[in-house]
């Protein structure tokens, strides 16, 4: 495929059949010859490991880079302890959504992950902060093992994992290891030297518990676990409030907070948590069988538009199909009875507590 | 049998023609889950989309290959999508009561449609 770019994992890709599709710039597998299904099951039963190397990896470094990052998103990163990562965001003037990522505290500068299709714009976002270094991290994959087995595994080639927590983060020599993912399951992600990546990719998949898994049950798990994706759940149109993720915003960037504000956005973000947005993201689950994707309209009885739906898909553990979407104000209550227009028929919709599995981190 | 460029094969009994879709449709589209047929005794025209079948990836619509009147569906995939994935030249969709079986002649035999994948 012309143009794109690829991973240092490519040929193992295609030497484990997997179909490749353009995906944020990359060549990238959306499943393997056991399919999205068999895939998607695997992770929740055992253990998947995923290529999340064309996701952006970067270093801030300076004394003041966390109270610079601070006034670029709305979390409370002076008070992330050293060997912790918190979920956070990049807002604009008009409190919406930039892009969604990870911060973590590792000691002399903190590591960030940031959305494969939105990393140049970040990188250049982030450079805009006086005293800090943008230092992009070249040359390492990045991996994700995730599921209830992936404790075991990962332990037993790094027995330092054990005891983690979710959400900590840990330095072993080469690698960097956090212990999170994009699944609603325990589980880990190792940024690894690319020269590394292989043979620690080959030494995870002989594991009998390991499967490899594409982007397609990619999808499909973060979309049962409720988490958003950049570009169809949030963007540049969506709040934070709006999209459910107010728990991201720390109590000390809140109002009367100690450090009130002083992130783009604010003025709106903040009095959208005093008083509530006008819409919310929420959870559906169509009373038939038919899926209802991103794009489709979401009616009251009387036929009035009250919001759309912005993911959606069969889920394989909840045997059903499931979707986000955003409904407006009074129709956000769990149960609420919509319709959802698929191919010109209106269908019955309900909505529905997120995550649609329950999570199952390490707390 | 016979095979068209939407990946459908039909047999043909009489005036009753059975459409389904091949290994080669099932295996690009990954996990079905979800099958919508058309109603028995529907009138429809060649390229009329009848049905839909969405897999784990995405939704496409199944067309009528002939012109005439649905009648018989196979609720079976309806209520176990997965059977399309099994054996998709057992897991027929619809019946068609054509009104000329000979046009069926237009389509690829297998070797043609082995091709036309490759």
């Amino acid at each position: 495929m012309a143009g794109l770019n690829r991973t240092g994992l490519y040929d193992l890709h295609i030497e484990l059949g997997a179909r490749m599709v353009p995906f944020a710039g990359y060549e990238m597998p959306v499943q393997y010859p056991a399919g999205v299904m068999a895939e998607h099951l695997h992770t929740r039963a055992k253990a998947g490991l995923f290529d999340v190397s064309h996701m952006g990896q970067v270093i801030l470094r300076g004394e003041t880079r966390a109270a610079a990052l601070e006034t670029l998103v709305p979390v409370d990163v002076l008070g992330l302890p050293q060997g912790r990562q918190r979920y956070g965001f990049f807002t604009d003037d008009r409190g919406d959504l930039l892009d969604d990522l990870m911060i973590a505290n590792r000691g002399d500068h903190l590591f960030i992950v940031v959305n494969a299709a939105r990393k140049d714009h970040d990188i250049a976002h982030m450079q805009s902060l006086d005293g800090v270094s943008v230092e992009p991290v070249a040359g390492r994959a990045l991996l994700a093992l995730q599921g209830p087995a992936a404790e075991d595994v990962l332990a037993a080639i790094v027995p330092e994992v054990r005891p983690m927590r979710f959400m900590d983060v840990l330095t072993l020599g080469d690698l960097w290891i956090s212990r999170s993912g994009y699944t609603g399951e325990d589980g880990f992600e190792i940024s690894v030297p690319d020269a590394e990546a292989e043979a620690l990719t080959r030494r995870l998949l002989a594991d009998e518990d390991v499967l490899p898994i594409g982007l397609g049950a990619r999808d499909s798990l973060r979309l049962e676990a409720g988490l958003c994706l950049y570009g169809a759940d949030i963007d540049e149109t969506t709040s934070p409030i709006e999209a459910g993720l107010g728990w991201a915003i720390g109590k000390v960037r809140r109002s009367t907070g100690a450090r009130e504000g002083g992130f783009p956005g604010s003025n709106r973000i903040l009095a959208e948590l005093e008083t509530g947005p006008g819409r919310k993201r929420v959870g559906l689950r169509p009373e038939t069988r038919a899926p209802m994707r991103a794009g489709t309209e979401l009616f009251t009885e009387d036929g009035t538009l009250v919001g759309h739906v912005t993911s959606g898909a069969y889920g394989p553990t909840v045997e059903a199909p499931v979707s986000m979407g955003y409904v407006a104000h009074h129709y956000e209550a769990e149960d609420t009875r919509l319709f959802g227009e698929v191919r010109g028929k209106r269908m019955p919709v309900r909505v529905a507590a997120l995550p649609f599995t329950p999570a199952r981190f390490k707390r | 049998m016979k095979f068209t460029e939407d990946h459908e094969w039909l047999t043909a009994e009489g005036d009753i023609v059975t459409v389904g879709i091949t290994e080669h449709a099932a295996t690009q589209l990954g996990d079905v889950v979800f099958v919508e047929l058309p109603e028995v005794e529907t009138q429809v025209a060649k390229g009329d989309e009848v049905s839909v079948i969405e897999s784990v990836k995405a939704a496409s619509d199944i067309v009528a290959p002939l012109d005439g009147e649905i009648v018989e569906v196979n609720e079976a995939i309806v209520d176990t999508p997965s059977l399309v994935n099994d054996d998709p030249l057992t897991n027929w969709f619809f019946k068609i009561k054509v009104e000329d079986v000979s046009a069926m002649a237009a389509y690829m035999d297998e070797d043609a449609y082995k091709e036309f994948i490759e």
